[in-house]
């Protein structure tokens, strides 16, 4: 092969001004980067995202150097790739990992502050100072006015688009024209909100109905130890940073509450809990069972199916092959979709056929072990394809020598299959089997479109399913059903984590010995 | 040659093809019943596997055409399928183009270079795959989350948040390109050493018009995966409009609203380009899981 791009690539000779302007664009861009990623900063710990920032900082730092410095040339290539991994699969495992350790949830979602700004924010409306208003139409915009005893008090000229304007009023002896009607107001509801006046005597007011503006002040008053005292009836709520919740004075918690750390309370819970233990082990089982059996059924179809596709007698192979492979070939989440449609209890073509045939109509959605075949049936249809390619290709490095000589000892195909040819096979097989486990240990797209883990497990204390795997048991935790508990979701990942990283070491190191193997052959 | 007895050797063979034919046929069921649902008229219909009354109503509601039945009623689509495809097809092609520089990238380093770390980030970036990515993402919806509170581009229902966390799906094809590039003779190298180019000059003049075949291998197969990815979809994506497929096509089956028949149509509409996709470039895709993964 001939390298053509290299006769017409004279950029090593390009005139040295040129070299120097692209330096400059080089680090301009790198500034217009690094600048970009401050402001992300920036908003990250506003936000009260501190973690985050520093990571963003961090990848900052890290392009300036790498990007800026002579030194890494050699680093720049693998830079982006890493740093992609690092952030958006490392992190998220560790960031998991690190939730297990908190309460974050659907009922501890916010940081501290913003759970006090939220009880700063609540209002009382003092009734006493309450007066009607009016809007009047202005030619562009509007004016506010307080009717009084006689003329009352009118705004300047505002805008009602809704951003907050604070408005000085003014006496005036006469009631002016122009005023809007009721129902026009209520269109302004919201814009309303936006909007203070200020008395003469210098005291602010703000809408406190459709029809009225009075004064409205803040509920509570944030004293020095961080206790919110009710102004309205003297009560008070007390910071409890052990639970992240206000608590009241008979200590009961006040929603909404923020994340804090809880130790080891959540691991606690799904050892030791039993309404959460129980569950927990019957899925394990499962997801154990699902994976092996899963493992075991596409090898079997599969090795049996490129057998027979390796045998020199058969004609129209090409055919064959491309029609076994069709359901690895159409998108999973169709073809789950699909089988989801033709195993429904009513009208789905499956039992509609069975119907027919035997007169029976299993139960697919509702009893356990049927729902547990079904998806061992949708799987193996779904992942037989890929061993049975796989298998092709290591059949073909079987020596024919070897089948000869079982041949002429007389061996059926049954006995050279078990005796020659998958003894030489499976070596190479092993990491394959293995991360086939580890996809099937988790392969919670299947359970999540097929049946979503249902049916429920009867009297567990967050809902579980009998044909959930500890992936789609964690995944519907997070997001969907029990109020998304992010913090136990978290726990038991970690624990996944910890089986998924064993069966990745193990993978590593079957892979290792393969390729010494080959090494050797 | 092995001599085998002619007469049993045609049982032999009509046992084979009569085995694989009741398999084919038995596989390729739910594809046949799907396609004759398509053409059924209604989203309850049952029947013959061929239908005797055709009606093309679903296939009009999929390719997003309003449906005027017979009795004057017009059907509304019940979903933006073309929507969905071509947010999959963009989120999909983008994302492809992204991995595919870095994953060229980093393996003309792993391949070419020798640093401190070579081996050792190669073998984490193998194990780290492994972890679940549907059991990140609480960690990556917190993190999009906080991420659009800076600014919505990159919050939670962007495509561009997605885009990004599809960056990160680069490990096999590192280890896919880098046992390409450790094929090319290092005498091109050489030879573009001598003639006085950098090694980003080598990279970009020398290996990549080389490597076109394997890289249009790479991005096919990533796109493929991108296009069928659904747990980070499901997550990030909420709005009906900023749905991919793999995310939408779920909504057609809840029991409260059971589109079956509208489902048919829009599955093989939207299944059959991604479907004919991947059977061209399976042969690439299976040689490079093995090859990929076994290399050291």
């Amino acid at each position: 092969m001939t390298a053509p791009a290299l006769s017409e690539s004279p950029p090593a000779q390009l005139p040295r001004f040129r070299a120097g302007l692209a330096d400059i664009v080089r680090y301009l861009v790198i500034g217009v980067i690094a600048l970009g990623l401050m402001y992300f900063v920036w908003g990250l710990y506003l936000a009260g995202e501190p973690l985050f920032a520093v990571v963003v900082m961090a990848l900052m730092l890290g392009i300036v150097v790498v990007y800026g410095a002579r030194k890494f040339y050699t680093a720049r290539f693998v830079f982006p790739a890493v740093t992609a991994v690092l952030i958006f699969i490392a992190l998220p495992v560790l960031y998991t990992s690190y939730v297990g350790f908190t309460n974050f949830g659907a009922r501890n979602l916010l940081t501290f502050d913003r759970v006090t700004a939220y009880h700063m924010n609540q209002k009382a409306v003092d009734r006493s100072t309450e007066r009607p208003f009016a809007l009047l139409a202005a030619d562009d915009g509007y004016r506010l006015f307080l009717p009084g005893a006689e003329g009352g008090l009118l705004s300047e000229i505002f805008e009602l688009d809704g951003t907050p304007v604070t408005l000085k009023l003014q006496l005036v002896a006469v009631v002016p024209d122009g005023i809007v009607p009721m129902r026009d107001v209520v269109k302004f509801r919201s814009q309303l909100g936006a909007v203070t006046a200020e008395l003469p005597d210098g005291s602010d007011i703000q809408a406190s109905g459709l029809r009225s503006f009075a004064k409205v002040t803040s509920v509570y008053e944030r004293q020095d130890d961080g206790v919110l005292l009710n102004t309205v009836d003297g009560s008070t709520l007390t910071p409890d940073d052990s639970v992240g919740f206000y608590r009241n004075e008979a200590g009961q918690t006040v929603a909404p509450g923020w994340r804090v750390h809880v130790g080891l309370e959540n691991f606690r819970r799904v050892l030791f809990n039993d309404g959460i233990r129980q569950p927990m082990l019957q899925i394990f089982l499962w997801t154990v069972t699902f994976a092996t059996l899963s493992m075991v059924l596409t090898f079997s179809v599969g090795i049996l199916l490129a057998s027979v596709l390796q045998w020199e007698h058969l004609r129209g192979k090409a055919v064959y092959r491309i029609l076994l492979i069709l359901p690895y070939a159409v998108p999973a989440f169709i073809s789950i979709l699909v089988f989801r449609g033709l195993f429904n209890q009513n009208f789905g073509e499956i039992n509609l056929i069975l119907d027919g045939l035997f007169g029976v109509k299993p139960n697919w959605g509702t009893d356990p072990n049927l729902a547990r075949a079904m998806t061992l049936i949708v799987n193996t249809w779904l992942g037989y394809p890929y061993m049975m390619l796989l298998g092709m290709g290591y059949l073909q490095s079987v020596p024919a020598e070897h089948y000869k000589a079982a041949a002429l000892e007389g061996a059926g195909p049954v006995r050279t299959f078990f005796s020659v040819t998958l003894p030489q096979i499976l070596p190479p097989f092993v990491p394959l089997l293995i991360s086939n486990f580890a996809f099937n240990f988790n392969n919670v797209v299947l359970i999540l479109l097929l049946t979503r883990g249902l049916p429920d497990i009867p009297g567990t204390q967050i809902p579980a399913g009998q044909t959930d795997l500890l992936g789609s048991f964690t995944y519907r935790i997070s997001f969907q059903d029990a109020g998304q508990n992010f913090g136990l979701a978290g726990a038991i990942s970690t624990l996944i984590f910890i089986v998924v990283g064993i069966i990745a070491y193990a993978n590593f190191v079957a892979l290792r010995r393969a390729a010494e193997a080959r090494g050797r052959g | 040659m092995i001599v085998e007895h002619p007469r049993s050797l045609l049982w032999r063979k009509i046992l084979a093809h009569g085995f694989l034919i009741c398999f084919i046929a038995l596989i390729l069921f739910p594809f046949l019943i799907v396609l004759s649902i398509s053409f059924r008229p209604g989203n309850f219909s049952t029947g013959d596997l061929i239908p005797r009354q055709i009606s093309l109503e679903h296939w009009s509601l999929a390719l997003g055409i309003p449906y005027q039945m017979p009795n004057g009623a017009v059907l509304q689509p019940p979903f933006p399928v073309m929507l969905w495809l071509w947010n999959s097809i963009k989120i999909g092609m983008i994302a492809s183009a992204g991995i595919l520089m870095l994953s060229m990238t980093a393996a003309y380093a792993f391949s070419r270079m020798r640093f401190k770390g070579r081996g050792f980030i190669l073998d984490s970036l193998l194990i780290i795959q492994m972890f679940p990515a549907a059991l990140t993402v609480i960690a990556l919806y917190t993190i999009f989350d906080a991420l659009g509170n800076v600014t919505p581009i990159f919050g939670v229902d962007s495509h561009w948040s997605l885009i990004l966390s599809y960056l990160s799906a680069i490990t096999l094809h590192i280890w896919t390109i880098k046992g390409y590039f450790d094929s090319i003779d290092p005498a091109m190298d050489k030879a573009a050493q001598i003639d006085g180019a950098t090694p980003w000059q080598t990279f970009r003049y020398v290996f990549l018009p080389m490597s076109v075949p394997i890289l249009a291998v790479v991005f096919v197969l990533s796109f493929i995966f991108l296009v069928t990815e659904y747990p980070a979809a499901a997550v990030l994506l909420r709005e009906t409009d900023n749905m991919t497929l793999a995310v939408g096509a779920r909504q057609y089956l809840y029991e409260q609203r059971y589109l079956w028949g509208d489902f048919a149509a829009a599955a093989i509409l939207s299944g059959l380009p991604i479907t004919l996709v991947f059977l061209l470039a399976q042969r690439y895709l299976v040689s490079g899981l093995t090859e990929g993964g076994v290399k050291g």
